[in-house]
């Protein structure tokens, strides 16, 4: 299994994330921003970061970048597709999941370890969780802040869209406690906490993250 | 060369935490009265040519696509007096 992960100008967590595809048993392969090719790989990780450095809006300017025309099109094909932090404004301002992100409410820059509540285990990028599991992964943004229309935060909760909520206080404003939502087909998952940074003992606050990178490998075997 | 300025704001429902830092700022220094900020972004696009209909729509398709994002901001689109060559203005 290949997982791509795409590097931007300003990426940050790309390593990070690569590893967390090794350590989940698949094999990464780095992409990049400037190609419109993604080395057939079976799934793409947009990771971390502050690409083209949130100039305009976060993600604005990396939606048109070469690479994201073929990752567009392979989401709309089927193909797992998982958006953290920088990578989840990304999959906003591409349309490929509603709703938006902006500044946090507070103002300022929050880091710190999250508990969330898995509210979706059925999508391509959650199906090694139970719903209902509580995790606890890094957290750190500065525009995390999830909005969208009454019409739309209804509609992902009543078509069971909402993948995790912030459990405990509301870290950044985000309307609903949404941490992260997915498409229709369950395909792509826009997350802002950072699931690559909660994959081994030695560093972070556990592995609760893992089963992120794990559950694509499931999706691809039995898909 | 003509000058197309796009305006863009946050939608008058969604929280606008830099502007609400400015107000902050504006009691802080003494500043009353000022019952609310909100804080956007200007674009000044100087365009080739004469201004046409069909530049306007496609300025308006190019704020509607990359300069803001319509679900969270608003846009407005205008032509500002002609520039001169020296830049001293017509």
């Amino acid at each position: 299994m290949r997982v791509g992960v795409v590097t931007f100008p300003g990426s940050l967590d790309d390593v990070d994330a690569q590893r967390a595809v090794r350590l989940a048993g698949a094999e990464p392969v780095a992409l990049w921003h400037g190609d419109h090719d993604l080395k057939a790989v079976d799934a793409v990780v947009l990771p971390g970061g502050f690409s083209y450095g949130d100039y305009l809006r976060c993600g604005a300017i990396a939606r048109f970048a070469p690479v994201m025309s073929e990752v567009v099109d392979a989401a709309h094909g089927g193909m797992p597709v998982l958006g953290i932090c920088n990578g989840f404004q990304i999959l906003c301002e591409s349309h490929l999941l509603p709703g938006a992100l902006i500044r946090n409410d507070h103002r300022k820059f929050v880091c710190r370890d999250q508990r969330l509540r898995i509210d979706n285990a059925a999508t391509a990028w959650t199906s090694g969780y139970e719903a209902g599991d509580e995790i606890v992964i890094p957290l750190k943004n500065g525009e995390g802040g999830y909005v969208a229309d009454e019409f739309t935060l209804d509609l992902l909760e009543g078509e069971g869209r909402v993948v995790a909520r912030y459990l405990g206080d509301n870290p950044n404003g985000s309307m609903r406690d949404i941490a992260g939502i997915t498409n229709e087909r369950g395909n792509v998952v826009g997350l802002m906490p950072h699931p690559e940074h909660a994959v081994e003992e030695l560093c972070g606050p556990g592995t609760d993250g893992l089963p992120f990178f794990t559950s694509v490998l499931s999706a691809l075997v039995n898909g | 060369m003509a000058r197309v300025v796009v305006d863009v704001m946050p939608k008058p429902e969604i929280l606008d935490p830099q502007g609400k830092a400015v107000h902050g700022a504006l009691d802080r220094l003494g500043f009353g009265g000022v019952a609310d900020v909100r804080q956007g972004k200007r674009f000044e696009l100087e365009v080739e040519g004469d201004i046409t209909e069909e530049r306007l729509a496609e300025i308006r398709t190019l704020a509607e696509t990359l300069l803001s994002n319509p679900v969270i901001e608003d846009f407005a689109v205008r032509i500002e007096e002609p520039v001169s060559e020296d830049g001293l203005g017509a």
